[in-house]
């Protein structure tokens, strides 16, 4: 067996290790997709009369939509009649801080490896839990909100803070701006909200943590960031499932707001299942993501790091409305097995001296289809901007694909915008040169490919690149970690 | 140590190695030269294990040991080392990164703790004196756009890092000037000890003026065709050859 061969085969029997699921008893929508449904979870969520009409517009335009196809993934079409549109934990009454949350569910988390104990966390990172529909609990509220940052469930950001809800929900991705998007306002159970006062840089990361528990349940969350001016935040989200026959459907949106001077770095390690070795199961994982630099002189950065789910589409993107803001995306897809994936970005550079930088690096594996899309504008009025982009594509074995996909779209004739691209092969000539030096072949195909991804963990915060990269290792090396 | 025995290898069906005879001890070097073609480099790819190259007939003993059915790694961590003669890049990994990984897996095989960083500088440091490497150098891109000395510098650096038992030097002179092979070959000699021994293929004579061979054996189609002190390889330079093709080829069979 030639050793491409087997580091296929040791891919292959990878094993995905968050796959359990756990029975709670869940507080549960009827299944099905339906104006009734939307008024039931806006009933439930003890909505303002305001959101539930916003929910019905959407549902509204939504109706009107078709599933896009343009995309370069293959899958069978959902029937979303079929989902459950809220699955929630049952609890004691809205918790109001961490004491009064139900052990239980504090249990799931700490067999994720993720300590809710505000005292057991080492470094400072404050965490929302979403668990199915409902955001479970968020920790360090108190410290936070002696620096006027708000960081709560959308749920309670609904009820706390209807003025900037009412402000900045739909003000990046507009309700109607796409299938997924108009779905996800007319169904979307909770998520996260964070505003970051004037002037006042968040002293820890903010973290999100997604885990889908129940079957047959979409996951439909949406995330809130607001940055006033010259305010600084970190924000990590993370994301696990079960392994279920099935697929599952997670549609989120994530809106961004930068204001003048201002600084969001946003990092995910998507971990969602992503199918057995047979390409049976795993989540769809359709999400719109979009930051607006608003004000001048701000700033978006971009993290992901994508190793789960058995679809993923989905686009981070940054509208550079401000000048001199900067936009930036930093992407490692890894895709193994029949994992298809359709990500990258959108650049929109509409203020003067606006800067973006996109550095994407593709790893293809097994008989998966890894495709890089990107997008960048420049509008008339956006002179000297500048674009930077670096796509790498590496094939792993002869049975995956890399794609890419690059749009470029230029009115002013200042912009300077590079592209560059590379495609390679992890050679067996490396892995015998490791090898050589008494270097197992799993061990150099996680130092080789984490070599090829570095650019994109240096952007991780500290403790988030380790787990990156071991995570990188577990999705290439199958069971040998 | 090491002790090839009527060592047959062919790559895609072509037969290049047809009957090695070697036998190497302890303390000493052997210097392996021939014209292009004759089969140094698979020699010294075969006894590394490179899957390309497939054994047809013959056995390798290393430290008493059959050594042709173990992985590369495993002879790696038994303690025989290749110096490339082509260093392979790999972009985003530092050669200390590299090292440390390799190192720790070395001996973790041997049973032996694995070093802790501030060991493992301590220890990079004193071998880095003896190749005259530079620290900048490590902190680079394993082998990306280094010069042609600074990788064959960077492999005896690697060596001197790993310790072998055997180092098998692959044509490590090609490319070097003349103060590289001076500070290559000063590195190799102060690695020399009665416990380790070196294999030095090479088509020239000249690395033999710095590196002293005890034996120098002469490789041609596949076969050591003549053995002899490092008066042989004074002879070769002077002859080139064509000598010992005429020699053989008027008395082969095949």
């Amino acid at each position: 067996m030639s050793k491409d061969n087997q580091i296929l085969e040791n891919l292959t029997s990878k094993e995905y290790e968050h796959g359990w699921s756990v029975n709670y008893e869940a507080d549960e929508a009827p299944l099905g997709l339906n104006e009734d449904i939307i008024r039931w979870i806006s009933a439930k969520k003890e909505e303002p009369s305001w959101l539930l009409e916003w929910r019905l517009k959407a549902f509204k335009t939504w109706q009107a939509m078709k599933e896009p196809e343009w995309s370069n993934v293959n899958y069978r079409k959902m029937d979303l009649q079929a989902l459950r549109y809220y699955s929630a934990p049952k609890q004691s009454k809205n918790p109001k801080n961490l004491k009064e949350v139900d052990p239980e569910l504090i249990a799931i988390y700490e067999r994720l490896g993720i300590s809710l104990n505000e005292q057991k966390r080492l470094q400072g990172i404050a965490i929302d839990v979403v668990l199915d529909s409902v955001s479970v609990a968020t920790t360090f509220k108190e410290t936070l909100g002696k620096l006027g940052i708000i960081f709560c469930s959308f749920s309670e950001a609904v009820k706390e803070h209807p003025d900037l809800i009412k402000k900045y929900l739909g003000s990046v991705i507009p309700m109607t701006d796409n299938y997924y998007a108009s779905l996800n306002a007319a169904v979307f159970s909770d998520g996260s909200f964070c505003y970051i006062p004037k002037g006042v840089r968040c002293p820890m990361e903010l973290s999100t943590y997604f885990r889908i528990n129940a079957a047959n349940t979409g996951q439909f969350e949406r995330t809130l960031i607001v940055a006033d001016d010259s305010s600084y935040v970190s924000y990590l989200e993370g994301c696990t499932a079960p392994q279920r026959d099935e697929n599952q459907l997670h549609a989120a949106v994530v809106e961004i707001y930068a204001g003048a001077h201002s600084e969001v770095k946003y990092s995910t390690v998507q971990n969602w299942f992503p199918g057995d070795k047979n390409g049976k199961g795993g989540i769809y994982n359709f999400v719109t993501k979009r930051g607006i630099c608003a004000g001048d002189h701000s700033k978006i950065s971009w993290t992901q790091v994508e190793t789960g789910s058995a679809i993923t589409w989905k686009y981070p993107s940054c509208i550079l409305k401000g000048d001199y803001s900067i936009g930036e995306f930093y992407s490692v897809a890894v895709t193994n097995n029949y994992q298809q994936a359709d990500t990258g970005t959108k650049m929109i550079h509409i203020g003067k001296n606006t800067k973006s930088r996109i550095v994407s690096k593709g790893i293809s594996a097994g008989k998966s289809q890894n495709s890089y899309r990107g997008q960048v504008q420049v509008m008339k009025r956006a002179h000297n901007a500048r674009n930077f982009s670096q796509c790498d594509s590496l094939l792993m074995g002869n049975q995956c694909g890399a794609h890419t996909f690059p749009y470029i779209d230029i009115a002013n004739p200042s912009a300077k915008v590079e592209h560059e691209a590379t495609t390679s092969k992890i050679g067996e000539d490396q892995i015998f040169y490791c090898n050589q030096r008494g270097i197992a072949t799993e061990d150099a195909v996680a130092l080789i490919v984490n070599g090829y991804a570095k650019e994109v963990l240096n952007q991780l915060p500290m403790e988030f690149a380790v787990e990156a990269q071991k995570l990188l290792a577990l999705t290439l090396e199958g069971s040998v970690g | 140590m090491l002790s090839i025995k009527n060592l047959h290898a062919s790559i895609e069906g072509t037969p290049i190695l047809r009957g090695i005879n070697l036998e190497v001890k302890a303390g000493e070097v052997h210097a392996i030269m021939g014209p292009n073609g004759s089969g140094k480099s698979t020699l010294a790819s075969v006894l590394a294990g490179r899957e390309e190259y497939e054994v047809t007939d013959g056995k390798v003993l290393f430290q008493g040991k059959e050594l042709l059915s173990l992985s590369p790694e495993d002879r790696a961590r038994k303690g025989l080392f290749l110096a490339f003669q082509y260093p392979i890049e790999i972009p985003g990994v530092s050669t200390t990164n590299f090292l440390r990984t390799a190192l720790n897996q070395v001996r973790e095989h041997r049973g032996q703790e694995p070093l802790d960083a501030v060991k493992f500088l301590s220890l990079m440091k004193e071998k880095m004196a003896l190749v005259e490497i530079d620290q900048k150098l490590l902190s680079r891109s394993l082998n990306e756009g280094f010069s042609g000395g600074e990788k064959k510098r960077n492999e005896i650096f690697q060596m001197a890092m790993l310790e072998p038992v055997l180092s098998i030097l692959d044509e490590t002179d090609s490319g070097l000037d003349i103060d590289a092979l001076r500070i290559v070959s000063n590195g190799v000699n102060k690695l020399k000890s009665d416990k380790t021994a070196t294999i030095v293929v090479t088509h020239y004579q000249r690395l033999l003026d710095y590196i002293i061979p005890d034996f120098v054996h002469v490789l041609y189609r596949g076969r050591i065709v003549k053995s002899g002190t490092k008066e042989l390889a004074l002879e070769l330079e002077e002859k080139g050859y064509d000598w010992i093709k005429e020699e053989v080829d008027s008395t082969a069979t095949i």
